[in-house]
């Protein structure tokens, strides 16, 4: 029985893109959860316009102001405090008292109303992260949150993912310094850094839990 | 033309009476042309008013089971009745309902076919089928049991942001590849069993869209003897694979429940008694879908009597399995003088869900004994009847090991009591309503019974047996 072919010749290859397609979709799929919902993908360079243009380049480089000058509870407690305004006025009320850039500051001085900051390092909510843990054993401020003190405006340069928070839970050695270091920003281990990092973890006894209820409770 | 009274294939029937095209068998200018004629006719004429009323409830149900989990994604997993002690419920009941249906189908296409029986031909397709259907059915009830039914791809063993991975020594997660597994295998099996029977559609078609469309399934398909000759050598290998498949799934379904430490779930019993449950469960689904579907799509010039006497036996022989499993549990529960065992089973004999229990018994060990009569064997109303208790057996079956396990555990001062809600059961209707109207898509529009199987088997395929100078 000969009748006239269904398919025009063409879609002899279409056949070889339909099997590659359907054989690639899985791979595709896994590919883009991996990549695509990863924040590595998501939440790195993420840089929010600050409403008072404040530059960590200036203060906490040039100047040299110790990070916990102003994030003082970050030693403490689990939320490293975003300055008061009264903090800034330690110092604006006599330097460049009449900046143009400061009027926001004044005018928080003034009012008694916070400066509307934008967070920049946001975890979830269902994340209880504790900053002076971290801190007091001598985790620098650099390994989370990179050269703030080369920064204008600051941006995220960690994924902040679960997985990297596990990264360093599962083997800290390589983020250790003294305590006494952690606001340094070009500290530099005096020998082989993860062999230094292993001498403070005996020292000081840092064993991080891994368990879920560590940091989801 | 030869004798065509020969069991498992067609026999002589007079033309229909009345204007009903359907009470009547399908012409054809010989018995291989009856057979297409027969299996393409519903796909191809107007189909019956029982197809359009049928399809009418199947999707009133299907609605229901979408605005059931509507309601659930939009509320919350507090919409069910689920509550400490009884955190698995109609959710996990109806998963391992939903498994345990597909089984017979893979029994029929993979075992049945290395064993060789002939007779599996004339229902294997509608099996895989619905083997299919019912892993589908099944596969939404842990997705929307985890609660976050966005989440669901954490099953799954993809490499993610958060660094998890599942948890490889839980049976959960074992069942995700057991599931995962079968409806693979199953998936493939039934499609490649297909083709041949697209093929036919394609060349029989005479509108453009049918052509295509089935032109597309049926992928090249031309019946050339190379290509027969591989389509049996894969057909065999995937039947092997698939094999195992019927032992291992339910298997897997089981361990959930038998690598716990709950009484009356903490079994070694529980991988053979769940497959012979699963098996028996599958061909009473199996008898309650196709005696409708040969009575109204005309297909009891196929699927004949001797099919369904057949599929009774295995019904009955099945059922007793599941009793004598039953019993053993008791035997177990008394041998092994813990106190929690003993407790648990007279709980279920006589503890709040003792109705529950018997109802059960009453589906799957009491109801099947009718078929120990041939007259009640090849009596397809009574074979409808029976299948529908036993399906409403199989589900109390695991409402019992589930619910009822859980709600009287050792301590009591943490018993409970379960009540499902109104969205419990509109979920479990709704279910159904999914399941049946995939069903009914398929006997509209795929080749219900596999024809090319069919003829192999039929007399007139084999021209050197039996026909002495018929010719």
């Amino acid at each position: 029985m000969t009748r006239t072919p269904i398919f025009p010749r063409w879609a002899n290859k279409l056949r070889l893109v339909a099997g590659l397609a359907l054989g690639g979709a899985p791979i595709y799929l896994t590919g883009f959860v991996w990549y695509g919902f990863s924040p590595k993908t998501t939440d790195i360079g993420y840089q929010p316009q600050q409403p008072v243009p404040y530059s960590h380049a200036l203060h906490a480089g040039e100047l040299g102001i110790d990070c916990r000058y102003c994030h003082n509870t970050v030693d403490k407690a689990s939320h490293a405090a975003i300055p008061a305004t009264e903090t800034c006025m330690n110092c604006h009320a006599r330097v460049w008292p009449e900046s143009e850039k400061l009027a926001l500051v004044r005018e928080s001085a003034q009012s008694g109303k916070s400066v509307a900051w934008r967070k920049v390092h946001d975890l979830p909510d269902y994340v209880y992260f504790d900053h002076s843990a971290h801190v007091t054993r001598g985790v620098g401020c650099v390994s989370c949150h990179g050269r703030v003190d080369r920064a204008a405006v600051v941006a995220q340069e960690q994924p902040l993912s679960m997985a990297w928070c596990l990264d360093c839970h599962r083997a800290p050695e390589r983020h250790l310094r003294p305590p006494e270091a952690v606001t340094q920003m070009d500290w530099k281990a005096p020998e082989d850094p993860v062999a230094y990092g292993k001498k403070l973890r005996e020292a000081g006894n840092i064993n991080p839990p891994t368990d879920c209820s560590t940091c989801h409770r | 033309m030869a004798a065509v009274a020969q069991p498992g294939a067609t026999t002589v029937v007079q033309q229909s009476a009345g204007g009903n095209p359907w009470a009547g068998p399908p012409e054809g200018e010989n018995v291989f042309g009856m057979i297409t004629q027969n299996v393409s006719r519903l796909t191809e004429a107007k189909p019956p008013r029982a197809w359009y009323v049928a399809f009418a409830i199947a999707l009133a149900l299907l609605t229901m089971f979408g605005l059931s989990l509507a309601y659930l994604f939009y509320t919350g997993i507090g919409v069910w009745g689920n509550m400490v002690p009884v955190a698995w419920c109609f959710d996990i009941v109806n998963f391992v309902f939903w498994v345990g249906i597909g089984h017979a189908g893979t029994l029929i296409s993979a075992i049945l076919y290395l064993l060789r029986q002939d007779w599996r031909t004339a229902i294997n397709r509608a099996a895989e089928a619905m083997t299919i259907f019912a892993v589908v059915c099944a596969a939404i009830f842990p997705g929307i049991h985890i609660g976050r039914p966005w989440l669901p791809y954490w099953m799954f063993p993809i490499p993610n942001q958060m660094g998890m991975w599942p948890q490889f020594r839980s049976p959960l997660e074992w069942d995700v590849f057991a599931v995962g597994t079968y409806a693979t295998v199953s998936l493939l099996f039934w499609y490649m069993g297909m083709i041949p029977d697209f093929a036919t559609f394609r060349d029989r078609s005479t509108t453009k869209i049918r052509r295509i469309a089935y032109g597309i399934v049926a992928m090249g398909w031309r019946g050339s003897s190379r290509q027969w000759h591989r389509y049996e050598r894969a057909y065999l290998l995937l039947a092997a694979l698939a094999t195992p498949l019927v032992l291992s799934v339910h298997s897997v379904v089981s361990f959930d429940f038998a690598t716990s430490q709950l009484p009356g779930w903490h079994t070694t019993i529980f991988p053979p008694y769940f497959v012979a449950g699963a098996i028996f469960g599958g061909f009473a689904m199996v008898v309650t879908l196709l005696v409708p579907a040969r009575q109204f799509f005309g297909l009891k010039y196929i699927i004949t009597l001797r099919h369904i006497e057949l599929m009774t036996k295995v019904i009955l022989g099945t059922g007793m399995l599941v009793g004598y499993a039953y019993g053993m549990e008791f035997f177990i529960a008394w041998y092994s003088g813990s106190l929690y065992e003993g407790f648990t089973f007279i709980n279920r004999l006589f503890g709040p869900y003792a109705w529950a229990y018997w109802t059960m018994i009453f589906c799957n060990v009491v109801a099947p004994q009718i078929f120990w009569s041939r007259k009640m064997r090849r009596n397809v109303w009574v074979a409808f009847a029976v299948g529908v208790i036993v399906n409403v057996g199989m589900w109390f079956e695991r409402f019992v090991i589930i619910g009822t396990s859980l709600a009287r555990d050792f301590l009591p001062s943490s018993w409970g009591y379960y009540v499902p809600t109104p969205t419990d059961y509109t979920t479990l209707g709704g279910s159904f309503g999914l399941f049946f109207t995939l069903f009914l898509l398929f006997c509209r529009y795929l080749p219900t019974v596999a024809m090319a199987e069919v003829k192999a088997i039929m007399p007139e395929a084999h021209v050197q047996h039996g026909h002495g100078g018929a010719h």
